[in-house]
């Protein structure tokens, strides 16, 4: 049995829209059988604060294209993606690229 | 003679360098030439900067040699490029000669290579003194500006500032690429365009600021949208790439060109209120493609016009580029190859990410790349290679009225509602009087006290005429998409508590409104 997550989860590059325009969420992971990975937290997510048009998000069981998903400031690629066990405390930051000019 | 380490070197520590050349251009052009020979082969042995593999390719070694030849040709060149310099008005008319020259043959014919060359002269001493005196720059990097090319894809909000910058720093070429032309809306971060330019092509608009700045640069300006059939040809006269474009295909054709040209990529991009910058195919690092393998969904992109956003945050983001396209084109290189900045203009806040490395698997830069020649980067992305705004097509013709119409019956005093469901801020804009105004996202979020107050207002339109007839809705917003998407939610509200409503969207929105039956109505 897992132990609670807490996590900070920010929004940015216009991602925080979908969250009523709040970039920063501090978030606790109840208990679970199951170690927190970044799969699990984006369920999470789409249940718990998501509450439209997840296609704008997610797309399958990852984020759509044009989003960057970073683990404690680093690109989340080079920490295992969707497999990333959660620990407590981590900063996971969802940011949608931005293409204007 | 000799000199420390670079590390603790500089003009001042470097006394041998230092004294041993000063006094010699004041003894005139030909001391300035020996001895400008005799400090570069000095700056070799003090150990200054060497040419990495992935800066721009020179002959150092030739620099010599060649500078007769190519003083020559740089004259010619300048002279060519810099017709129309002697007063603002010329300019202008000049530029717009050249420009119908230019459309009919495309982009122009190969540039010249900039000239090798080995020193300052004594008004580009003083003129750049306080960039020179920096022992990260010098004399060395200085040179190594005059010789390199930049090309600027997007003379906007990030553009502006960038080319400012590298004119200013006295880079020796810039290609300023835009295809749109100077409007008023744009002026309040399009640094480079002022009032007067409203109209003009945003490529000629630029080079005839920066002309002023610095006659010294080559200024190339390519009025035109970067293409697929072109770009390739472009990105290879040119040393560096910094991308300033406002759309999603641009940014992928500009990165495909530059890994397959080679060429290292400074990209840039704002919105709202936060930036982005990284910099792409150099020195090992990632491709824009590595990153980003697939396009984000049309529908996830805003834009400019639609999103807002402020002209310090792009003009942070365009200074930034511009500092990393000196350091590359300088000889310090970029820190930020495997790195993107991010800006948060609203918590002050940057960030600096580490990125993946380059992928192996990568489309266009990995070790058994499919992307061997330019693309249809439009299809590929779903949207035009534009930032301006689409026209969604979500409801039968049916369902939707002309402004004129609208007009029509408002003029008939036919009893209707008019629904505006633009976000607050926009409202506060400008709005039509008699408009109900309800946001989009509350009808979305099927807000009760928001779909109460329509109802009551409905209620009150109803008592004015014969309950059987259906009283029509028609909804506007600013330039006809969110009211189409307004009108599918009307429509599929409860009978039993509407009663009857027919609700129609409002074609091309209130800008249409301003542009075909009131002129006086505000744009934006």
């Amino acid at each position: 049995m897992a132990a609670p997550v807490s996590l900070q989860v920010e929004f940015g590059g216009g991602a925080e829209l979908l969250f009523d325009g709040v970039k920063k969420h501090q978030v606790t992971l109840p208990c679970q059988p199951e170690p927190w990975d970044i799969r699990n937290l984006l369920k999470w997510i789409k249940q718990n604060m998501l509450k439209e048009r997840p296609e704008l998000f997610l797309q399958g069981e990852s984020v759509r294209p044009g989003i960057l998903v970073l683990i404690n400031e680093a690109d989340w690629e080079l920490m295992g993606e969707l497999d990333y066990k959660l620990q407590d405390q981590d900063n996971v930051l969802f940011i949608s690229t931005l293409h204007g000019g | 003679r000799g000199c420390g380490p670079r590390s603790a070197g500089g003009s001042a520590s470097c006394a041998g360098c230092a004294s041993g050349w000063r006094p010699s251009w004041r003894g005139g052009d030909t001391a300035e030439q020996e001895e400008d020979g005799e400090r570069e082969r000095d700056e070799a042995a003090c150990g200054a900067r060497q040419p990495s593999a992935a800066e721009p390719a020179r002959g150092d070694a030739g620099d010599a040699e060649d500078e007769d030849g190519a003083r020559g040709l740089r004259e010619r060149l300048a002279a060519e490029l810099a017709r129309g310099d002697s007063g603002d008005a010329d300019e202008e008319d000049e530029d717009d000669d050249e420009e119908e020259e230019e459309g009919s043959l495309g982009f122009p014919a190969e540039l010249p290579p900039l000239p090798a060359r080995s020193a300052l002269s004594a008004a580009e001493i003083l003129r750049y003194s306080r960039q020179l005196v920096l022992p990260e720059l010098g004399v060395r990097g200085q040179l190594r500006l005059a010789r390199s090319s930049v090309l600027v894809v997007g003379c906007g909000g990030l553009g502006c500032p960038l080319a400012q910058y590298l004119a200013a720093a006295g880079v020796g070429r810039l290609g300023l690429v835009d295809h749109d032309v100077v409007e008023t809306s744009n002026l309040q971060r399009q640094v480079l365009h002022g009032e007067a330019r409203r109209g003009r092509p945003k490529a000629r608009s630029a080079a005839a600021a920066l002309r002023r700045l610095n006659s010294a640069v080559q200024y190339v300006p390519y009025r035109g949208a970067l293409r697929p059939r072109s770009a390739l040809r472009l990105v290879r006269q040119y040393d560096i790439v910094a991308d300033c474009s406002d759309n999603v295909p641009t940014r992928y054709l500009v990165s495909d060109a530059c890994v397959l040209a080679g060429k290292p990529l400074v990209s840039g991009s704002a919105l709202r209120l936060e930036g982005q910058l990284a910099v792409y195919n150099y020195r090992g690092g990632p491709c824009y493609r590595c990153l980003f393998p697939r396009p984000p969904p049309p529908d996830t992109v805003t834009n400019c016009a639609d999103g807002g956003v402020l002209g310090a945050v792009t003009g942070i983001i365009g200074c930034l580029q511009a500092l990393e396209v000196l350091k590359i084109a300088s000889g310090m290189g970029s820190s930020l190859s495997g790195y993107m900045l991010m800006f948060d203009a609203l918590e002050g806040r940057f960030r600096n990410i580490k990125l993946r490395p380059r992928k192996a698997d990568c489309a266009v830069c990995g070790d058994s790349p499919s992307v061997t020649c330019l693309q249809d980067y439009e299809a590929f992305c779903g949207s035009c290679a534009t930032d301006k705004c689409r026209a969604l097509q979500l409801l039968p013709g049916a369902d939707r009225v002309s402004v004129q119409q609208y007009k029509a019956l408002l003029d008939a005093r036919v009893p209707h509602v008019l629904l505006d469901v633009r976000p607050p801020v926009e409202a506060e804009i400008c709005r039509l009087p008699h408009a109900l105004h309800i946001p989009l996202r509350s009808l979305q979020d099927r807000d009760q006290e928001s779909l109460q107050r329509l109802q009551n207002r409905i209620g009150e339109e109803k008592q004015r005429t014969d309950d059987q007839t259906p009283l029509p809705v028609y909804v506007v917003c600013k330039l006809g998409n969110d009211s189409q998407k307004a009108v599918k939610i009307l429509q599929e509200l409860p009978a039993e508590e509407f009663g009857s409503v027919v609700a129609k969207d409002i074609k091309g929105g209130l800008m249409a409104w301003a542009t075909k039956i009131d002129s006086t109505f505000p744009q934006y």
